[in-house]
């Protein structure tokens, strides 16, 4: 870690009268891995836009490598890798003449691109690809190109907007270790994504996310342990009692209903605390049906800081849509 | 020195090459004007001018002749004002977005498109001119070889010039545009007060004076004059019409095509400027 590659804020970045990043701080050191979490919408892209300078920041200051996005745009540029959300493949291009269309944009010498092209054509696996047009290429291998593409100018920062968004698992998995092992090569990853799994695998440190606004900050199991160390689901065959004995127990920091059953947080190791809260239920006549421990995920987080679940919002939008075209 | 436009220019012409109905057909649909059109054109006009008393001392040429320049002009025109169509497929597929979040200065997306747009008007010139001659169309009629080298060179130039004038606005209207429909009409509503009001077809001394007017300003009557020069000679009567062009008027001409080339690009300069493409 040797400082602060990344540097934003009071980031507050409008369209028309939307507020789509309301006041974000933060800071990135270099060598990290950093995240972004938080659903569509939340103003991940736009930050990332910003950062990145295809879009004129408007509130606030964001210095990226070392250089003001305000004042220097060419610099950031020259200092940067990205890899945007949709694939932006010229379809007609072949994979090796991607790389080599990318290397002279960014002026690199014929020399160090030619070698540049080979060595990443090996490293993303896709040496015997590099004379086939991209629209040949499977979903997971344009990904890869993608990231060779933002890797082309050795970058300090390389982003990853939603890197794996439409992988299949497998294939994601893959896409994983790559990006680990281009940030074990020293190059600090800033990346945006709605997928818990990938944050809590890849992530250094996390933001949450939500409203244009960060909610929280930390590593991963900061952020699960600010949350509870260990999470308790019951059902008995006396809800509303049970909840009330529980929550009076030491260790327990919150209790919560869940539709058969509730969810205790506890804030001590929960192998212990389970018998004895199994022992207190029942020396109260009341019968236990079905218990489980966990240790929280990030999306126990993610409902925890936002106070909603980021399936419940992506289910939420569908049904209402077909409710608005049933009332038509 | 910066080449960086030559990163653009190359990809461009990949394209074109690769995509090979795009590229057959460009090369094809002069050779097909002037096919069709042409000969159908001049068969008429030629039933007609017989009628006119022809001027004494000038030599007359065919309408094959005179049209086959402003076939050239046409081809060019239109190639010209879609090139920079390339620019908004790149913009909505998001390919864009590479270049412009590169250190590429802006200005070289537009010089890059426009020389791959100048280099496709080049190859076409010069495949109506082999065409056209093949014809019967009379270009460089009694010029030696190196005359002919100098007359061809003259067409590339203005050819070139006019083409990037076109190219610019082209790139200018595509970089502040949503929809390829939107572009498409734009560039009807363009193509036809253009074309039609110039001297590419037809002699424009029987216009009303608004449209006389309106053709003199028009870069492509002056695109027309130029190639016919070089193509044709200084002096000439086609459709019972003296045609002289001294080397002031020529002048002219090629001043207005620079100038109208430098306002285009102040104004795709202004339009990169405050693209946003995200």
């Amino acid at each position: 870690m040797a400082g602060e590659i990344i540097k934003v804020s009071g980031l507050v970045h409008r369209y028309g009268d939307f507020e789509a990043v309301r006041g974000i701080s933060f800071a990135v050191e270099q060598g990290e891995v950093f995240s972004f979490l938080g659903p569509n919408g939340a103003g991940k892209s736009t930050a990332i836009n910003v950062l990145t300078t295809l879009l004129r920041i408007q509130h606030g200051s964001a210095r990226v490598a070392g250089f003001d996005v305000a004042t220097e745009p060419a610099r950031v540029r020259e200092s940067i890798g990205i890899v945007f959300q949709e694939v932006t493949l010229d379809r007609d291009m072949t994979c090796w003449e991607i790389l080599e269309f990318h290397g002279c944009l960014y002026r690199m010498p014929y020399g160090e691109r030619r070698k540049r092209i080979e060595e990443l054509l090996a490293v993303v696996e896709l040496d015997a690809k590099r004379d086939t047009l991209t629209k040949h290429l499977s979903g997971g291998m344009k990904r890869r190109l993608e990231i060779a593409r933002g890797l082309m100018t050795r970058p300090k920062v390389l982003f990853l907007d939603e890197p794996t968004i439409g992988l299949d698992p497998q294939t994601r998995r893959r896409m994983w270790d790559y990006i680990k092992a281009v940030n074990e090569e020293g190059t600090t990853i800033f990346l945006t994504t709605h997928y818990m799994d990938e944050a809590d695998q890849l992530s250094d440190r996390i933001s949450i996310i939500d409203h244009g606004q960060i909610i929280a900050t930390g590593r991963g199991w900061d952020l699960k342990n600010r949350l509870a160390e260990d999470v308790i689901y019951l059902e008995t065959s006396d809800n509303g009692r049970s909840k009330e004995i529980v929550g009076a127990m030491d260790g327990v920091t919150e209790v919560k209903e869940k539709t058969n059953g509730f969810v205790a947080l506890v804030n001590q190791d929960g192998t212990h605390l389970l018998p004895r809260i199994m022992d207190e239920i029942r020396g109260q006549g009341i019968r236990i049906v079905t218990v489980n421990l966990k240790k929280p995920s990030m999306d126990d987080v993610f409902v925890h800081f936002t106070g909603r679940n980021l399936r419940d919002e992506r289910a939420e939008r569908p049904s209402a849509a077909i409710a608005r075209a049933g009332r038509r | 020195m910066h080449f960086g436009f030559l990163t653009i220019y190359w990809r461009d012409m990949i394209r074109f090459v690769r995509f090979r109905t795009l590229l057959v057909s460009s090369l094809v649909q002069p050779a097909l004007w002037m096919a069709f059109f042409g000969i159908a054109m001049s068969a008429s006009f030629n039933r007609l001018t017989p009628d006119v008393p022809p001027i004494p001392g000038v030599p007359p040429i065919g309408y094959l002749t005179f049209m086959a320049a402003g076939v050239i002009a046409m081809t060019t025109l239109f190639t010209s004002l879609f090139g920079g169509m390339v620019l908004l497929f790149d913009k909505n597929w998001g390919l864009l977005r590479e270049v412009m979040a590169s250190p590429l200065p802006r200005d070289h997306v537009i010089f890059g498109i426009a020389l791959s747009g100048m280099t496709k008007s080049f190859i076409q010139a010069l495949i109506i001119m082999v065409f056209g001659m093949l014809l019967g169309a009379e270009f460089f009629r009694g010029y030696s070889a190196g005359q002919v080298a100098i007359s061809v060179l003259g067409i590339l130039l203005f050819v070139g010039i006019f083409s990037l004038g076109f190219l610019f606005l082209s790139a200018a209207i595509a970089i502040s545009l949503e929809s390829p429909e939107g572009m498409q009409g734009i560039m009807t509503l363009l193509t036809m007060p253009i074309f039609f009001a110039s001297n590419a077809l037809y002699p424009v001394n029987a216009f009303p004076p608004v449209l006389q007017a309106v053709s003199i300003g028009n870069p492509l009557t002056h695109l027309v004059n130029g190639i016919r020069y070089f193509a044709i000679g200084d002096r000439y009567q086609a459709i019972g019409v003296l045609y002289t062009t001294t080397p002031s008027g020529l002048l002219f001409s090629l001043s207005v095509l620079v100038v109208f080339g430098l306002a285009m690009f102040g104004l795709a300069w202004w339009r990169f400027q405050r693209a946003v493409v995200t």
